[in-house]
């Protein structure tokens, strides 16, 4: 078995595998833990709760007016990467043949050259991300393995993609098996790290947005 | 088949039939192109060609479908007139030979013991090795003896085509004969594989004469193929390069994609991973190879192509994901995830019954 082979089969069919076990179980046992039950009385014009849980969604996607200015930077860079990675992810038609081949679903893929230019942007965004976190002194402070470890489960397939598709260095059929085999690594660790935050932003934020607006707190 | 003289050169046999120093130069400069050798190699090829003794081939043919073969007797230029006449002295081919039974089997003795230590073997076809062999035979004996047997006093052998050189379709799984290559068998001689199902005419001819007329191996790659006509792959020197680089794919055999000559990739084409030189040397003298015939690469001159997750699976899709490992993986984790909550919820419970201090 070659490399390529052990990455396109029992590799992927393992991280997979990995990633749906992992995703169900932190997923149903946050969903199904018991509620607090807010004994507080809401606001007299407090919105229904899935108006609060979206007002709450998008006030978090820009920072609050005081904090703009210092944030801003951060804030700008956190959408470079997010937007270029989904940009990778579902623009590539090599990796809309892979959910194709997973959900039977497709869609027009985008041009070649234009997603190789988003990941070079990307990656030099995810690098920026990096350069920050060890340059401040608080983020720093409060930065774990997790953070270290997720940054560099998320820079690998796109470093490696962007080599395999490059041609460079090696022959195709071993870039493209390190490519799978970052994925693969992506995917394992997904459910186990800050990863999450991929299906739990939309918990937290939402969760707020109904706590607050209940509250008639203004965010 | 009658046996010419070993003694002959090539630059007699050529004379013989009548073929002037200037053809013989231009077919030397043919070979050393298609090799990609130095323009200067090509003078010094014709001499050592001319001077050249015949080489003794025994070519033996084990589990294969004689496409091999066919593909050969097709070869363009150099035809395999040339090859038989001018460059080797064929001394045993079953399918072309036209004695049988033991005066077949004599003729690769008498090769043998004629050219002891000199004659190249060319094999065709994987040996089965399941039970002792039995699975291929022929004259009473297994292709594994005939093999270890002819093997043993060969100067190289050249393992043509897939099924020889990796096994090919008889080792695909479940592999019942349990074929094996040439090379898993014979270790003590050098092998030379040239791979392809079938494998390009030419390489098959320019490698012995690149035997013949240098009197050493060619170059050859971590497989053992010849780095001349295994060096690039078919997706670096495929003309529909340019429309995967730009992301323009065939989706269907049928669509525009298709019709306007976009690359193969999505439909499963393989070049990129596949090493020959279909896309430049092409077929049928130069006409076209698979892709250009509008079908994607099916990676024929790689080992296991035949097990590799399906023809026209893309690339870069997974090869063996179960929908059930998957969907069983799934809800292994939503029953650990259930049965976490319901045990923080039975927590939170006896936690409210215990008695207040």
């Amino acid at each position: 078995m070659t490399l390529l082979d052990f990455a396109r089969g029992p590799a992927l069919e393992v991280a997979i595998a990995v990633f749906a076990f992992g995703v169900m179980w932190r997923l149903l046992s946050l969903l199904l833990l018991p509620w607090a039950h807010d004994r507080s009385r809401p606001r007299p014009d407090a919105p229904p709760a899935m108006i609060g849980a979206a007002r709450g969604f998008i006030r978090h996607l820009w920072p609050p007016k005081p904090f703009v200015r210092s944030f801003l930077f951060a804030t700008l860079n956190g959408y470079v990467f997010h937007v270029g990675l989904a940009v990778i992810v579902f623009g590539l038609a090599q990796h809309i043949l892979f959910l194709h081949g997973l959900f039977g679903v497709a869609w027009p893929n985008l041009p070649s050259g234009v997603v190789a230019v988003v990941s070079v942007v990307t990656l030099a965004s995810l690098i920026v991300a990096l350069t920050r976190r060890l340059t401040s002194p608080v983020l720093r402070l409060i930065s774990t393995f997790d953070d270290y470890f997720t940054w560099l489960v998320t820079v690998l397939p796109v470093v490696s993609g962007l080599v395999a598709v490059s041609h460079l260095w090696a022959p195709y059929e071993t870039l493209l098996a390190v490519h799978i085999l970052s994925v693969a690594l992506l995917l394992i660790w997904f459910p186990f790290g800050k990863l999450m935050h991929a299906f739990l932003v939309f918990l937290t934020r939402s969760e707020t947005g109904i706590l607050y607006s209940r509250r008639g707190v203004e965010i | 088949m009658p046996r010419m003289s070993d003694r002959e050169t090539i630059g007699d046999a050529l004379a013989r039939r009548g073929v002037s120093r200037r053809a013989l130069l231009k077919y030397a400069s043919y070979l050393a192109s298609v090799m990609a050798l130095p323009p200067t190699v090509s003078n010094a090829m014709a001499e050592a060609l001319a001077k050249a003794r015949r080489q003794s081939v025994i070519w033996l043919s084990f589990q294969e479908c004689t496409g091999c073969t066919e593909s050969l007797t097709r070869s363009f230029s150099p035809t395999i007139e040339d090859m038989i006449f001018n460059l080797i002295s064929l001394d045993y081919h079953e399918t072309l030979q036209a004695v049988s039974g033991r005066a077949a089997e004599e003729a690769r003795l008498a090769a043998m013991e004629e050219n002891k230590g000199k004659y190249v073997v060319v094999v065709d076809g994987s040996v089965s090795t399941k039970d002792g062999g039995v699975y291929s035979t022929s004259a009473g004996k297994t292709n594994l003896q005939v093999l270890t047997e002819t093997a043993q006093h060969a100067l190289a052998l050249i393992s043509v085509g897939t099924c020889a050189a990796f096994g090919g379709i008889p080792r695909a799984k479940p592999n019942p004969t349990g074929a094996m290559p040439v090379s898993d068998i014979v270790k003590d001689k050098p092998v030379i594989n040239i791979s392809g199902c079938p494998p390009i005419p030419e390489a098959m001819a320019g490698t012995i004469a690149y035997l013949v007329t240098f009197n050493k191996l060619p170059d050859l790659d971590h497989l053992n193929r010849p780095k001349a006509f295994f060096g690039d792959s078919i997706h670096d020197r495929c003309y529909r390069r340019p429309f995967y680089d730009k992301g323009l794919f065939a989706k269907r055999f049928d669509d525009e994609g298709a019709r306007k000559g976009w690359c193969l990739y999505e439909v499963g084409c393989k070049g990129p991973v596949t090493y020959n030189a279909c896309a430049t040397l092409k077929w049928n003298g130069g006409v076209s190879f698979p892709i250009q015939s509008g079908h994607g690469c099916l990676g024929c001159s790689e080992p296991n192509f035949w097990d590799k997750g399906g023809f026209y699976n893309p690339l870069s899709t997974g090869t063996n994901i179960p929908a059930a490992i998957v969907g069983g993986a799934a809800a292994a984790g939503a029953a650990v995830g259930v049965t976490s909550a319901l045990l923080a919820r039975r927590r939170k419970r006896l936690a409210a019954q215990e008695p207040r201090s």
